[in-house]
This record gives structure tokens, sequence and C-alpha cells, in this order.
């Protein structure tokens, strides 16, 4: 039961009518572990506040199921899924000054006054809003309102905690800080947490599985590191990873005992044929054209490699980021020392076969990452 | 930080004094008639020196007045209470009947949601004549005519699309995530109603109360047409000053003056909401 916390069934979400208006949600199935953070990746657009807002109960399911700690929830009220939920937008009561915001659910539910201050005092201590616990609303800034919203909603107890871009508005030092925290607070308590978030960094350091959310529909849904490793598609290769993956399509064929990628422009990488394990070489050979993607900090600088012009060399403090034209596009380097190459120079490139993530052109399906298959 | 000179300072107290002047005077003036009798008012040329006599508030709550061509009578006191009575239901049967269906327009997006709306506002772009005859002969057909139901029901064209739309604006300016943020925290769609929304609201429900009051209150035609004279509110009741033996300002001025206080007296109290309504700006996130 427990790897079945939450569990979303072949969700779809039609903004007007069904099948005829906005198809915001398509077939959307996860699942999810109690206290286990998940964090929806995506875009704005992609879905994900939608897919928050039915697991709510703010926005009705057009069709699907959502089981919730044993119960089917879908069409259950708010108020009855007993979730707590932290809005972008905030929300805070206007009326009310940012303790009682945070307590409101506490003493609505006639808890101890000794044990709701203790409960505030211990919250507000972590996201550092203890000196502001006696302002209004009206007079804190974004990031002030951002965490008493946020407070507001880990006080509570509940089965789940939906937390909409709770950390968008917060200067990155404390953003950093406070991600730690919370993790550790959700972690510690054994707390069942979604978090809607359009950045990668932030998922990839709370979360314990990503799912990628675009166009409506769930890309893939795995752990930070396999997300990295092994993109299920081209989309997730691309949009996660900072500076994001190199994608180029080639032609592949085979002489004399060589794989031959031919690039765009007339280039070619060329491999040993043992270089793939053979279902991989099979896979690649009965389609001929392929994408390849490869992450940036794989790039090597090789003399043996294929040329490219460098049109760009930015040094960031720790590590340097080259952009040089290759195959008729882009390719981004990484590297961790500080390159000595300028503008104009021609360097040599290699892309080691191990590096590899292959996808097919007309799916956008992952085909291999490095030797073996997908 | 003050760069305004001395003379800016005096042609602004100028042009503020002209503009107080000309829209106090009308009501300053009315109030030291209310004070006069005829013949002092209709002096040529007119003066402010008089003697000042109670006679025609005297002459108002007595329900009597000596005149040249004999004794008047009439009811205003009573026309004052129906003025009252008639304002202080239909609002209140208009803020019952506009505050759910304003928080419905506002809030919940259903089909022809829009039209009704526009429906309901659109009883006030006829002039009130256009359908004052239809009105009336359904009304004497139905048993309505001359009753304190029927008026307020007819009242409900002036106080009820008024209320609709300023109180609508008011819950869509509210973020709905508030509410949710309410019923998340474990409340129901009433509480939450009655709790969140309708509180947040209450500048925009006391300011559109407050206006229905002044129009029902104002209102003219729909009372002289269909209430007779027990009914009658002070707006129609004052036509009982202009006489076979002349018109009697000094009795008019002093029911003008009667027939404000209320309203006057409603907006200083509903003030403090209006403002708080000011403040309300800030709860959008």
């Amino acid at each position: 039961m427990t790897d079945k916390y939450l569990r979303l069934e072949n969700v779809d979400k039609f903004y007007g009518p069904i099948d005829l208006g906005v198809h915001a949600v398509r077939n959307v199935s996860m699942d999810v572990a109690k206290g286990e953070i998940i964090a929806l990746l995506g875009s704005s657009g992609c879905g994900k506040t939608s897919t928050l807002r039915m697991i709510a109960g703010f926005e009705a399911t057009s069709r699907g199921k959502i089981h919730l700690a044993g119960r089917e929830v879908q069409m259950l009220p708010p108020v009855k899924r007993h979730v707590a939920m932290a809005f972008e937008g905030y929300s805070l009561y206007p009326t009310v000054n940012v303790r009682d915001n945070i307590a409101f659910a506490l003493k609505a539910a006639r808890l101890p006054a000794s044990e709701v201050d203790a409960k505030v005092g211990e919250v507000a201590e972590m996201l550092e809003i203890s000196d502001i616990l006696d302002r209004s609303p009206n007079s804190l800034s974004g990031g002030q309102q951002q965490r008493a919203s946020l407070a507001r909603a880990l006080i509570r107890s509940a089965d789940l905690f939906l937390l909409d871009e709770p950390m968008g508005q917060l200067e990155p030092q404390l953003r950093t800080l406070l991600r730690g925290r919370i993790k550790h607070f959700l972690k510690e308590r054994g707390m069942t947490a979604i978090l809607v978030t359009h950045d990668q960094t932030e998922a990839n350091a709370l979360a314990d599985r990503i799912a990628v959310m675009e166009d409506g529909m769930l890309q893939q849904y795995a752990s930070p590191a396999e997300i990295k490793d092994r993109p299920a598609n081209l989309f997730t290769g691309t949009f996660v990873g900072e500076p994001p993956m190199n994608v180029f399509p080639v032609r592949v064929s085979v002489e004399g005992g060589k794989l031959h990628m031919a690039l765009e422009g007339g280039k070619e990488l060329v491999y040993a044929e043992d270089a793939f394990a053979p279902e991989v070489r099979d896979a690649i050979m009965t389609r001929r054209d392929i994408v390849i993607g490869v992450r940036p900090y794989t790039v090597r600088r090789d003399e043996s490699g294929v040329e490219a012009t460098v049109l760009t060399n930015q040094w960031l403090g720790d590590q340097s980021h080259i952009a040089a034209s290759f195959a008729e596009a882009t390719v981004v380097l990484v590297e961790h020392d500080r390159a000595d190459v300028v503008v104009g120079d021609r360097i040599a490139i290699r892309l080691d076969p191990s590096d590899l993530h292959i996808f097919d052109p007309a799916t956008g399906m992952a085909i291999s990452h490095g030797r073996g298959l997908a | 930080m003050e760069h305004t000179s001395t003379l800016e300072r005096v042609l602004r107290a100028i042009a503020i004094t002209l503009v107080i002047l000309f829209f106090i005077f009308p009501i300053f003036w009315i109030v030291l008639m209310s004070f006069q009798t005829n013949e002092t008012i209709l002096r040529v040329p007119p003066s402010i020196v008089f003697e000042p006599t109670l006679q025609n508030y005297q002459a108002l709550i007595t329900g009597e007045l000596d005149t040249a061509a004999g004794k008047l009578e009439f009811d205003f006191m009573s026309n004052l209470f129906n003025s009252f009575y008639l304002s202080t239901a239909s609002v209140a049967l208009g803020l019952i009947l506009g505050i759910p269906a304003a928080y419905a327009f506002g809030r919940l997006k259903f089909r022809g949601s829009e039209d009704i709306a526009f429906t309901l506002l659109s009883f006030r772009f006829a002039p009130p004549l256009l359908v004052l005859l239809p009105l009336t002969i359904y009304f004497q057909k139905l048993g309505l005519a001359d009753t304190y139901f029927g008026l307020i029901w007819v009242y409900q064209l002036i106080v009820l699309p008024l209320i609709l739309w300023i109180v609508r604006g008011y819950f869509e300016d509210i973020p709905a995530d508030i509410e949710y943020a309410y019923r998340i925290a474990g409340h129901g769609f009433w509480a939450t109603f009655f709790k969140i929304a309708l509180p947040l609201a209450m500048p925009g429900i006391a300011a559109a109360g407050l206006l229905a009051f002044i129009f029902a209150w104002n209102n003219f035609i729909f009372a002289l047409v269909l209430a007779s004279a027990d009914k009658q509110p002070v707006t129609v009741g004052a036509l009982a000053f202009v006489t076979a033996s002349g018109i009697q300002y000094g009795q008019i001025a002093a029911g003008i003056v009667l027939s404000i206080l209320p309203t006057l007296g409603l907006a200083l109290y509903a003030q403090r909401y209006l403002v708080e309504g000011l403040s309300l700006g800030a709860v959008k996130g």
C-alpha cells in the first residue's frame, strides 16, 4: 500500500467541454509512495499546476481517478481530501497577521494554545520568518509572503502536501538554505509532498523522483539521477540539464567494419563497430537516420576529433562554457579548468560512444544510452 | 519638500472655495429657508438676515399648517417613515438576493451567466415610464398596487442590478486562492463564503448598499403611480406643499432638510467601510 499512497490513474483535464476544450492534462498516471517527495517539473502551461489542483480538488478531473491514502478522492470536495497546499500567489488571509495565518488550521482544529505557539515558532524559525509573525500580510515583501504561505501549509497535519512553486520569490542564497531545511523537515516527519516547479535545480535538490511534464503529458517519471543519465525521450533529454544537452541529427552507415555517423555539413563521427552493443547497432541500422544527444560536460577536446570553431568562451568562476559551431549547429562543452581558447579558434571535438544518447528522430523516444539499449 | 508658491496656494484655495460654494450653497440656502416663513423667503431682494422660526418644522411634525387659505393637513412624518421603510426593506431584500447572485456571477462560471447578469443590468437601461403602465395594470390585477410589498418588489428594479454589479466586481477582485486556502484547511463552501468572501467584499457591499439606499430613497415615479397617500414616500409627499394657496417654500425646505438627514447619517456611518475598501486593493497577489 505504501508505494501507492497517492495514485493518479489515466487522469485527463479539459478546460471547456470534454474532448473539445483545451486538453491541459493528457492521460497522466503516476504513483507516489508514502513519505516521498515528488517534483512536477515543466515549463509554463505544461499542465503541472492543473495536475496539482486536481489532486487538491480545486479543479475537477475530466476523466480518470485519484486515490489518496486508500480513498478514491477525485469526487470529494477539497475539505474532505486532507491535503495542505501552499499557493503560488501566497493567498494569505489579509485580515489577520502572519502568526494567525500560519496557525489558522491549528486553531480551527482546537489545538491547545501552547502547542500551536510551539509549532508556529518551530516552522517560523525554519523558514526565517520569526521576526515578521506579528505583521500583516499586506506589509510584507513577496518572498516573506511566500514563506508565510509555505509555513501555513507545512504546519498542518495532512495526508499530502502540495507546494506550488514554493520558492519562486526567494533570493538565491535563501532558496539554497531553505531547500535543505524544507527537505529535512519533510523527511524527518515522513511527510508526502508534491511540489510544482520550473526550476530543475530545485527539483533535483528536493525531490526523490521527478515527473517531467510537457504539453499535458507525463514525459518521464524517475529519480533525478535516472532522468539525467537515461532520459526517456528527446524532450526530457534537452529540458533537464544545464547547459542543455547537445543534439545532432546523423545518418549512419557501416564502412570497413566501422560505424560512420554523417553529421550535417559533411563531417562525420567514426566509431568502432563494437563501440555499441549488438542490439543497439541493430536498432541504429534499421533506422539509419537517428538523433544523437551528448551532455556538455562529456564533450571532449581531442586532436583526433571533428573540427569545430569557437563562438564564445565564458569563464563562470568554476567552469568554462565553450560554444563552438559544429555540424551546421552549435555544440556546447563544459570544462572545469579555465579554457585558453578564444573566439575563432579551431578546436577538435570527440564524442565518446559511452556518452551518446541515441533517439528516434520520428518519435523522439530514446533508443540507447551509452553502450546499452534504453 | 513643499515647492508650491504662496500664489499657487492662494489660487488653489480660491478654486476650492468656489467649488465648495457651488455645491454647498443650495443646501445652505435650503437650510436657511427652512427656518423662515414664506414672507421672508419671497422678499426682494433676498437677505440672509431674518428672524428664525421653527414654525415649518413644527408644522411638519404635527402635520397641521395654518395658511391664509385655511387649515392644511398633511402627513409628512408618515411619508418620512414610508421612505425609510421602503428604502431599508428594498435594500435588505436586494442584499439578500443580490450578494449570493453576485458571488455566483463572479466566481462560478456557468453557461449563460453573462447573459443573465447583463439582462439584470438592462433593467436599468429602460426609462421607468416605459414599464410603468403595464406594471400598473399587472399590479392592480394582482392586488399588489398600493402595498408595501408591491413597492419593495418594484424597487428591486432599482437596487438589485446596482448591488449585483458592484458586489460582483468586489468578489472577482478577491483572489480565488484565498478561498481555496481556507477550504483546503478544512472548511466547507458555506463557511468559506461567510468567513472569507463576505468579509473581504464588505466594503463593496457597504458601498453598494449605500448607493442602493440613496437610489431607492430618491425614487419618485414608481411611488407616485403605485402608492396612495398612506404608502407614499417623502419624494411624492412633498407635492402636498404645492397648494391652491401657493407653494409652501418654508415647509418644502424643512421637508428636504429632514429627508436628507437619514441618507447623510447613513453615508457618514458607512464611510469607514468605504475607506476600508480602498485598502482592500492591497490584497491582490
